[in-house]
């Protein structure tokens, strides 16, 4: 039952030890013109290092905001979650299913950013 | 598995949200990937379904376009409008159902002289648009900003309507079974590629002229001049506007295309709704949002994705491979108070993730507007039409309107004379409207010369808002000679008629 919720699937072990994530590799993109905020790159592979707890979308932006973006965070970030008018789609399903910042990243995930804040 | 630990169970409660694996609501059947206003998800084909739907069901729903029409699409590269292209492809293709029967063509406009960018950056964006529309197989023109300092002042003219024709003409449906049956002896298919093979062969000459880039240095320099000029951000985004609008709508006329499809979302438009009010445009607002547009008269506006949300928009294009280009205009990286249009945006966007119906309210409302003045008669067209964005002018105001209550506060807080051809100079006295005419003077000053005339009494031609965007120019005879060619027109005819008037009055 709790298996298929994706916010508490972590390590079939119940060993404390394994409790600390091995990194995660991340497929990031940005796209929509989000791109710009980084240095136009739009597809970026990273490796979250270890921590006692499970990456979070909240400690992603986090990591993403000291690690990757090169101006203007603003324009990306606003308090906590992204800045309205920016969608986010991990494993091309719309976070809000998945439980937007409370989602824990798994290995391999593959996180997109669009902004759709240009007009068309 | 299941671990009873403090931690997991505070996690459990948490979550109790019902947002995970939740079904499709449509089919009932599948995992849903997106949410779409707030509550109803959708699984991926029941998605793609909905959306192509849509798009149908805007066009059939508005019974504008007929059979064998041409119409152009204005392609920006942007989401929405790549969008809009993709569904008109899907729409005209061989295995749709039930097919849609106009002939469309593209243009695309190349705004880099107004943002600043580079020629390199310029050129390779525009290869890239090039390449997704050379891929749809449909005529397209590349036309660049520059242009339109060039352009001929007849643009400014308001075509002769063609909902006349329409009425004398067949009704839709007879139309739509004239087509059938016109075209019952060859294969549909045939038709519609023969005509589509004409028409790209007499513009594929064009677009070789036009890849020859037709703009000079010059150009951009004047364009860039024209941009400088005008102080504020607000003004610049609303001359941009009214550019591409004078652009699009002087292809479309020399090109023989009757409609045109514009590519505004949902969310745009509902943006557009707001900031228009704030610039003084609320009275052309059932126009400038509404699905038809039909303010140049021969050449009519669609809007066949004002039922989309930029969310939907942006979701679809990624999940069915839409390729798009993002071309940066004049507001990125802006500040959220850089203009009234970015603020507006920034405030809708923001009130849209805490109450998710924003959007939607605020379109539906945008539905329920219709224009109060009744249509206007053929006989005096151009003198109750704004020079520059051809909506009726609102500024006949009486005695103790709003506006006549700005002039008033605007003329009593100027201390100085007039400054360069901005000031209320001939229009000074308050109080006898109309404030443009002034017998003797106007004559007298035709007589000075070209140049003054122009600048002095281009206010009475503008309504409201292009007034205050004309404010915010340093210097008004910068503006492309066409739009000034066309004022001394008008105003010359204003004279003359009132000299008419007078005439017949002693």
């Amino acid at each position: 039952m709790t298996a298929s919720l994706p916010v508490l699937v972590r390590g079939s072990d119940s060993d404390v030890s394994n409790k600390m994530a091995a990194p995660i590799a991340l497929h990031l993109e940005f796209g929509g013109g989000a791109e710009l905020l980084f240095d136009g790159v739009k597809e970026h592979h990273v490796i979250l290092p270890d921590q006692s707890e499970p990456w979070d979308m909240k400690q992603l932006l986090v990591w993403i905001r000291a690690n990757l973006l090169k101006e203007r965070p603003e324009l990306f970030v606003q308090g906590d979650t992204v800045r309205p008018g920016i969608l986010v789609l991990i494993n091309d399903a719309d976070w809000e299913l998945m439980g937007e910042l409370r989602y824990e990243l798994q290995d391999q995930d593959n996180v997109v950013f669009i902004s759709t804040l240009h007009g068309g | 598995m299941c671990q009873v630990d403090e931690e997991y169970n505070g996690q459990l409660e948490h979550v109790a949200t019902p947002s995970v694996s939740k079904k499709c609501v449509k089919c009932k059947e599948s995992t849903a990937v997106l949410i779409i206003r707030a509550v109803d998800a959708f699984c991926r084909c029941c998605f793609k379904e909905y959306f192509i739907h849509k798009f149908r069901a805007m066009l059939g729903k508005n019974r504008i376009i007929f059979p064998g029409e041409k119409v152009l699409l204005a392609v920006s590269g942007g989401p929405a409008s790549s969008s809009m292209l993709s569904q008109v492809k899907e729409g005209l293709s061989r295995d749709a159902p039930k097919k849609l029967r106009f002939v469309p063509g593209i243009i695309h406009i190349d705004e880099g002289g107004a943002s600043g960018q580079s020629m390199e950056d310029r050129r390779r964006a525009v290869a890239q648009v090039e390449s997704v529309l050379r891929s749809s197989n449909y005529p397209y023109h590349i036309v660049y900003l520059e242009q339109a300092l060039n352009l001929p002042s007849s643009v400014l003219e308001v075509g002769s309507s063609a909902t006349e024709k329409l009425q004398t003409g067949p009704s839709y449906k007879a139309a739509v079974d004239q087509f059938i049956q016109t075209n019952q002896n060859l294969h549909p298919d045939l038709f519609l590629e023969n005509a589509w093979s004409h028409l790209s062969s007499l513009s594929m000459q064009e677009v070789q002229n036009g890849l020859s880039n037709p703009i000079t240095p010059e150009n951009t320099q004047a364009l860039q001049r024209l941009f400088a000029s005008v102080r504020t951000l607000t003004a610049k985004e609303d001359l941009l506007q009214t550019l591409r609008q004078h652009l699009i709508l002087h292809t479309a006329r020399t090109e023989g295309y009757t409609k045109v499809m514009m590519g505004d979302s949902c969310s745009r438009l509902a943006i557009k709704l707001l900031s228009n009010i704030s610039l003084g445009r609320g009275a052309s607002l059932a126009m400038d949002t509404g699905f038809s547009d039909s303010r140049y008269g021969d050449v009519v506006i669609v809007r066949p994705m004002r039922d989309y949300s930029s969310k939907e928009i942006a979701y679809y294009n990624r999940m069915f491979d839409v390729p798009s280009v993002f071309i940066p205009g004049l507001d990125t990286k802006a500040q959220d108070k850089a203009s009234i249009q970015r603020l507006t945006e920034s405030f809708v966007n923001k009130l849209q993730t805490d109450f998710p119906a924003t959007v939607s309210t605020i379109y539906r409302t945008s539905e329920k507007l219709h224009t109060a003045c009744p249509p206007q008669n053929t006989n005096s067209p151009t003198f109750d039409k704004c020079l520059m964005c051809a909506c009726s002018l609102d500024t006949n105001a009486e005695e103790f309107s709003a506006f006549k209550a700005t002039l008033i506060s605007e003329q009593l807080s100027q201390r100085r004379g007039p400054g360069p051809g901005l000031s209320l100079g001939t229009a000074g006295a308050p109080g006898p409207p109309p404030a443009s005419f002034t017998g003797q003077g106007q004559c007298r000053s035709s007589d000075e010369g070209q140049r003054m005339p122009a600048t002095l009494d281009l206010k009475s031609l503008l309504c409201y808002s292009c007034r205050l965007t004309i404010k915010d120019m340093t210097a008004v005879d910068i503006l492309p000679q066409y739009i000034l060619a066309e004022a001394e027109r008008k105003k010359r005819r204003i004279t003359q008629m009132k000299i008419v008037i007078l005439g017949s009055l002693k």
